[in-house]
């Protein structure tokens, strides 16, 4: 079943969140102001991304990357035209023209910077189709999907979306209870550690920008970006009742308490109800 | 008499009303009014104060169905609706991704009322469109201890799986709570 949708309501980010996640396998669909893309995983990896009409071959890859030279590009395709780009990667490779390593980076810069320019995509609509992978002869990759969202959430500029994606300054943050990815396959910033070394339940968001001197806008960006990337999460603590306890100047207890502003503990908020009524309802629902 | 009560949230327009509908077994004490803003005209009528459906279990017990407004204006009711839940079901409309976001605000929402468990129920698994239920989840940020159910609100037998899953939620608690 394909999954359908706008991507001002579910971003790109979301996306690849959803995608890493899940392992999915398939063939992403982005229609936008900006072009058309498609983007291929397998198990959630990233394996192949392309503009539509700007996409490259292997060749001129190699060429951009000073790999090769125009002139032995030129004879090259006239030797083998009409081939798929992973024989003739396999040829260069075998006739020692190139080294495996350099068709590997290549091909990992291209998708990636394809990648990083449709992330700043927020306008059109998107559609993933499981299981499809049209790249039959293409050079494929394998990309992780926290490195990705990382270093394109490191270019989504946009104030107004971080507001909304963090909205809260004042909620603590934790590390994932199953973090997706160990800490050591990430590639953090400077910043990004610094604020890591802060991430406690007693620490707020806003708590820890000023540990570090961070602005709003750069702790928001920075915590956008270890939400995304799964490494911590909020802390949704239960509302904790206010009580107000009068005392004098000093602070010291007062005898008077205002009783009626002592609120129950969140924990006791829970109906005390017995088990049999639960198996009762339990019952009746199943003859419904 | 003993009532308890179930509370049944979710964005607007993602089937609350239905699912109380489908189960209740009184016509259900709907406080629906015509659809005022352009941009919410997806449906004729939408709940803004409460929707209200009933079970009666026994001579002395009775299952209430509250129903909260699920547009963002009428979101103070939520709070008075959720005093005293036995628990709450979070709709998701799973073909409309464009309410996710909100669904998750809604979730986050009444988990800070109460520490009452709850399911999400993915709603509308008959449309074509519709996300699967485990990529609701994902989605959705909901913790693998929380149940995420597929379902058809106008459907009785897929709302009581969706009752039924929140009620074997309880239990488990229960059984947590004994043995801590």
């Amino acid at each position: 079943m394909a999954l359908k949708g706008r991507l001002k309501d579910f971003g790109i980010t979301q996306l690849l969140n959803l995608v890493n996640l899940a392992r999915k396998t398939g063939t992403l669909y982005l229609e936008s102001p900006e072009g058309k893309a498609f983007l291929c995983f397998r198990q959630g990896k990233l394996i192949y991304s392309a503009l539509r009409g700007e996409e490259k071959n292997l060749l001129t890859l190699l060429q951009e990357a000073s790999k090769l030279t125009p002139n032995q590009v030129q004879i090259i395709e006239s030797n083998m035209a009409g081939k798929a780009d992973r024989d003739i990667a396999m040829m260069l490779v075998q006739a020692g023209h190139i080294k495996q390593r350099d068709v590997a980076s290549s091909m990992h810069q291209y998708v990636s910077d394809q990648m990083y320019h449709i992330f700043s995509w927020q306008e059109g609509t998107f559609r993933f189709e499981p299981g499809s992978l049209p790249i039959q002869g293409k050079m494929t990759v394998s990309i992780a999907l926290e490195n990705v969202i990382m270093e394109g959430s490191r270019r989504l500029k946009e104030w107004e979306r971080l507001q909304d994606e963090v909205p809260d300054l004042d909620v603590p943050l934790k590390f994932a209870e199953r973090p997706t990815t160990p800490l050591r396959d990430i590639n953090l910033t400077v910043e990004e550690w610094r604020v890591i070394s802060f991430v406690n339940p007693q620490n707020t968001i806003r708590r820890i920008a000023q540990s570090n001197n961070m602005s709003e806008f750069q702790i928001r960006k920075i915590a956008y970006r270890l939400l995304q990337a799964g490494l911590v999460e909020f802390v949704h603590a239960p509302r904790q009742a206010v009580v107000h306890v009068k005392g004098d100047a000093l602070g010291r207890k007062g005898k008077e308490q205002d009783k009626k502003a002592v609120a129950k503990p969140v924990a006791q908020r829970r109906p005390a109800v017995k088990r049999g009524l639960i198996h009762k309802l339990i019952d009746r629902i199943r003859e419904l | 008499m003993q009532t308890l009560k179930i509370v049944v949230t979710g964005p607007f327009s993602s089937g609350k009303t239905e699912l109380i509908q489908s189960i209740s077994e009184i016509d259900v004490v709907s406080t629906d009014r015509a659809i005022s803003q352009e941009a919410e005209r997806i449906k004729d009528a939408t709940t803004v104060a409460m929707d209200f459906g009933r079970i009666t279990i026994d001579e002395e017990l009775i299952l209430y169905l509250f129903g909260t407004p699920g547009q963002r204006r009428f979101d103070f009711m939520w709070e008075i609706l959720s005093e005293g839940m036995l628990g709450f079901v979070v709709m998701v409309d799973s073909s409309r991704p464009e309410t996710f976001r909100e669904a998750r605000r809604i979730l986050n929402t009444f988990k800070n009322y109460s520490p009452v468990p709850y399911i999400v129920a993915a709603n509308k698994q008959d449309m074509e469109d519709a996300w699967p239920a485990d990529d609701l989840r994902i989605v959705l940020k909901v913790s693998p201890d929380v149940k995420v159910v597929p379902c058809i609100a106008t459907e009785r037998g897929s709302v009581k799986e969706v009752l039924l899953e929140l009620l074997y939620s309880i239990l488990a608690i229960m059984d947590r709570d004994e043995t801590t």
